[in-house]
């Protein structure tokens, strides 16, 4: 493992693409501060230091006068919490890193980074560097997008509907290409982890709860899949915590069929 | 121009998702997880986007589906990212431009 500045350089020249998934997104957060009455400073400084789509578009939805400080904290708290698991999944970048690089690179964390990281180290990258700069090149861009929402409010009006709205989920379909590891690992987890989101988005349940029932669910038939063939085999008292999601250590630690 | 409330509300937000973001890999280095949480944690992206990606074609309909298969195709057959979501939103396009006419 090693955090370099050429990772960095590779991090955020490797979010490019994303720009085109986040900038309708970051736009309409935008329009919609301008709408609720903020200032062009305080729609910068959410976006700033908040730095997380859902959550501000959430409790800008809550938002009055004055502010319900409570409920839009509380939002925000509902809506990233599942940012905790996925800092846990990084620690095999993370866990040689100390100091700003460590805590400083854990701010920049969002879901692309996260996917970007993860299909990055499956396909045997070893820079912790490029997560940061994938985190810092799409803060660039998402306050770029929040910022000429908020300027262009009432000049662009795209329509609920339009396509280019689906950039945001396209880029996540996108990532799943590269996260993919075959039928065997990941069918099944995969193919529960939607149901079970569709289910508990059936019976009504409120956001977050079908996005972490379909995460959660799969992830633990994809862990007991996994567990299940190392059944019998101590593990290794001398095993790092480290986690490593690649598919070399995958197959090291799974006994022969 | 700042407001004092709407400033405490930013930096209450700003706080909450730093604890997210941190938190969960704060507790992890302190406290060894079990192994059946480790392999989870291992599996959770594809797992996580899959919610994620299935939520929101159930609100797109089939202009969604239509697009979701072009990223996929798009991105399989060539690994670009970019070119894969220009597909995508297309393909959405070109599906609501043929449904609506």
């Amino acid at each position: 493992m090693v955090f370099t500045r050429a990772g960095v350089w590779r991090g955020a020249r490797g979010a490019l693409p994303l720009y085109l998934g986040m900038l309708p997104f970051g736009l309409v957060v935008g329009v919609i501060s301008a709408g609720k009455g903020l200032s062009l400073a305080e729609t910068l400084l959410m976006s700033a230091i908040v730095y997380a789509g859902a959550a501000q578009l959430l409790a800008l939805e809550l938002w009055a006068e004055p502010v319900p400080i409570l409920a839009v904290v509380f939002a925000a708290l509902v809506v990233n919490i599942r940012l905790a698991p996925m800092g846990a999944a990084l620690g095999f970048w993370l866990d040689r890193l100390c100091g700003w690089r460590l805590w400083g690179t854990l701010a920049t964390l969002v879901d692309h980074s996260f996917a970007m990281s993860i299909a990055e180290q499956r396909g045997g990258g070893r820079d912790a560097g490029y997560l940061l700069g994938m985190g810092v090149s799409l803060w660039l861009a998402w306050q770029a997008a929040t910022l000429a929402g908020h300027v262009l409010n009432g000049m662009v009006r795209l329509p609920p509907g339009h396509a280019l709205f689906f950039g945001g989920t396209a880029a996540f379909v996108g990532l799943l290409v590269p996260i993919w590891r075959g039928a065997r690992q990941d069918l099944l987890p995969w193919a529960l982890a939607g149901l079970a989101a569709l289910a508990a988005q059936g019976l009504g349940l409120p956001q977050p709860l079908p996005l972490l029932a379909g995460a959660l669910s799969g992830a633990a038939l994809a862990a007991w899949n996994e567990t299940r063939g190392r059944a019998g085999t101590a593990p290794s008292p001398g095993t790092t915590p480290g986690l490593n999601p690649g598919p070399q250590t995958d197959a090291a630690r799974r006994p022969g069929p | 121009m700042i407001r004092e409330d709407v400033l405490l509300a930013i930096l209450g937000m700003a706080l909450v998702t730093y604890l997210c973001r941190a938190g969960g890999y704060a507790v992890l280095r302190v406290v060894r997880p079990p192994p059946f949480a480790e392999a989870m944690l291992r599996h959770l992206p594809g797992p996580i986007f899959i919610a994620y990606v299935t939520l929101a074609l159930s609100r797109t309909g089939l202009a969604g589906l239509a697009g979701a298969a072009a990223v996929v195709l798009v991105q399989w057959r060539t690994g670009h990212l970019s070119a894969s979501i220009l597909a995508g939103v297309a393909a959405v396009w070109l599906y609501g431009l043929l449904a609506g006419g």
